[in-house]
C-alpha cells in the first residue's frame, strides 16, 4: 500500500477523534483550502474553522473543525484541532441556533467583539456545511 | 466506667460514620477512574503539540511573540491549584505549602496569586497575599474551556506586564496513593527542546512565525488543562486514600468497642450473680 494512502489522525485536547488509512485529504488552510495526497512533502500549516474532507474508498467525509493545525510528514497527517466532530456528530439545531445568533449580533453591532462574533459565525457555518445543510 | 448502653451508642455513631466514609471513598474511587481515563485521552494531543512547537524552534530559534519575552522579573504570578473541600488528607496541605516555599524564593520581588479551588483562596486570603485572581468552579473531570478561562487571564496578566513570570503549583498525579506537588513555569514560555532527527525541512503555510504565534497559546492552554488534569486526578486519589484509611480505622474502632461492650455486659451479670448469691447466702445464713 505503500505511497496510495496516507494516514489521517485528527486529535483534540480532549480525546482522539479518528485514526484512519485515506486516500486524499482537503483541509481549512489558513490561506485557502489546501489538498494534501500521500508522500506529500513535511508541512505545518494552521487551520481555519472550516470543514475537513478525507476520502475513504472512493467516498468523501466530511468533519467539522474550530481552527488548529496541521502536520504532515513520512506519510502521516495530524490535525490538532480545538474541537472535531464527525459529520454524523454534528448537532444542527444546535449549530444553526448558534449561526442566527452570530449572525444577529453582527447585524445589530453595537460594541460587540466583531471579531468573536465572526469566529463563532464561521465556526457554526462548518459545523452546518459538515453536516451537509450549509 | 461507661454503661453497656453508652457504648452501644458509640458504636451505632462511629457504624453510620463508617458508611459515610466509605461511600466517599467509593465515590472517589469513580471519579478518579473518570478523571484518568480523560487523561489517558489528552495525551495524543499534548504529545504531538510538544512535537510541532519542538520542530517549529528548532527550525529557526529567533521568533518573536509576546509569550516568549524575558523581562526582569519585579513581579511573579503564581497560580495555585487546590481542591474546593477537603477530607483528602495532606492534598491541600502539601500543594499550598510547595507554594509558600516557592513565593519564599521570590522574596525580592512581589508575588501575586491566582487561586485555583477554596483551600488555597483561603489559606492566602486569611495570612494577607495578594489574591488577583480566583477559579472555584474547576469541575471533577476537567474541560479545555475551564483550562482556557485561566490561560486567558494568565496571558492577559503577562502581556499587560503585571506578571513578569508566571508559574503554576499543582500536584503531580503518580498512582492513586501517591502524589507529589510540583512547580512549573508558564510563562514566558520555555519551548522544548526535543531531538529532532534531522528531517527539519518543513514547509510552513503561510509561514513560521504566523504559525508560531498561532501555537503558543494553545501551548499555554494545553500545559494549564494538563495541570489541571493532574491535580484533579491527585485530588481524587487523595481523597480515595483518606477516605480508605478512615473506614478501617472506623472498623478498628468498632472492634475495640464491641470488645469493651461484651466486657460491659460480662461484667453487669457476673455482678448480679454475685448479688444474687449473695442475698441468698445471707438469707440462708
Amino acid at each position: 500500500m505503500a505511497g496510495k494512502t496516507l494516514r489521517l489522525e485528527v486529535v483534540t485536547p480532549e480525546r482522539m477523534v479518528l485514526s484512519e488509512e485515506i486516500v486524499s485529504l482537503i483541509v481549512p488552510a489558513i490561506e485557502g483550502y489546501m489538498g494534501i495526497l500521500p508522500n506529500h512533502a513535511p508541512i505545518i500549516s494552521g487551520l481555519e474553522p472550516g470543514v475537513v474532507k478525507y476520502k475513504v474508498d472512493g467516498n468523501y467525509k466530511k468533519m467539522a473543525i474550530s481552527g488548529g493545525f496541521l502536520e504532515v510528514s513520512d506519510n502521516k497527517a495530524t490535525i490538532l484541532a480545538n474541537t472535531a466532530e464527525l459529520a454524523e456528530e454534528i448537532d444542527v439545531k444546535r449549530a444553526q441556533a448558534a449561526k442566527e445568533r452570530a449572525e444577529k449580533r453582527l447585524h445589530d453591532k453595537g460594541d460587540i467583539d466583531v471579531l468573536r462574533a465572526e469566529l463563532a459565525l464561521k465556526r457554526a457555518l462548518a459545523r452546518l456545511k459538515a453536516a451537509g445543510q450549509g | 466506667m461507661a454503661t453497656v448502653s453508652d457504648i452501644k451508642r458509640r458504636i451505632r455513631s462511629v457504624k453510620s460514620t463508617q458508611q459515610i466514609t466509605k461511600a466517599m471513598k467509593m465515590v472517589a474511587a469513580a471519579k478518579l477512574r473518570r478523571t484518568q481515563t480523560a487523561v489517558v485521552a489528552a495525551r495524543p494531543y499534548s504529545a504531538k503539540l510538544k512535537e510541532v512547537l519542538s520542530r517549529l524552534v528548532a527550525s529557526s530559534p529567533d521568533f518573536k511573540d509576546p509569550l516568549l519575552e524575558v523581562r526582569e522579573p519585579k513581579k511573579v504570578g503564581f497560580v495555585v491549584v487546590s481542591a474546593n473541600k477537603g477530607l483528602s488528607g495532606g492534598y491541600n496541605a502539601n500543594v499550598i505549602k510547595k507554594a509558600v516555599v516557592a513565593m519564599a524564593q521570590h522574596r525580592d520581588q512581589e508575588v501575586g496569586i491566582l487561586a485555583v479551588g477554596r483551600k488555597a483562596r483561603d489559606f492566602f486570603r486569611k495570612r494577607n497575599y495578594r489574591i488577583e485572581g480566583e477559579f472555584l468552579g474547576i469541575s471533577d473531570v476537567p474541560t479545555v474551556v475551564e483550562a482556557k478561562e485561566l490561560a486567558e487571564v494568565v496571558k492577559t496578566f503577562y502581556t499587560e506586564g503585571i506578571y513578569d513570570e508566571v508559574y503554576i503549583v499543582y500536584t503531580e498525579f503518580i498512582n492513586a496513593i501517591s502524589q507529589r506537588p510540583t512547580i512549573k513555569k508558564l510563562l514566558p514560555i520555555e519551548a522544548p527542546q526535543e531531538k529532532t532527527e534531522g528531517e527539519l525541512d518543513y514547509l510552513f503555510d503561510p509561514n513560521p512565525q504566523l504559525v508560531l504565534n498561532q501555537l503558543l497559546p494553545l501551548y499555554l492552554i494545553n500545559q494549564i488543562f494538563s495541570a489541571l488534569m493532574e491535580a484533579k486526578a491527585s485530588e481524587h486519589g487523595a481523597t480515595m486514600t483518606a477516605m480508605g484509611s478512615a473506614t478501617d480505622n472506623a472498623a478498628e474502632l468498632i472492634e475495640q468497642l464491641t470488645l469493651s461492650f461484651n466486657r460491659a455486659r460480662q461484667a453487669a451479670i457476673t455482678q448480679e450473680i454475685a448479688e444474687i448469691v449473695g442475698g441468698a447466702n445471707a438469707l440462708s445464713g
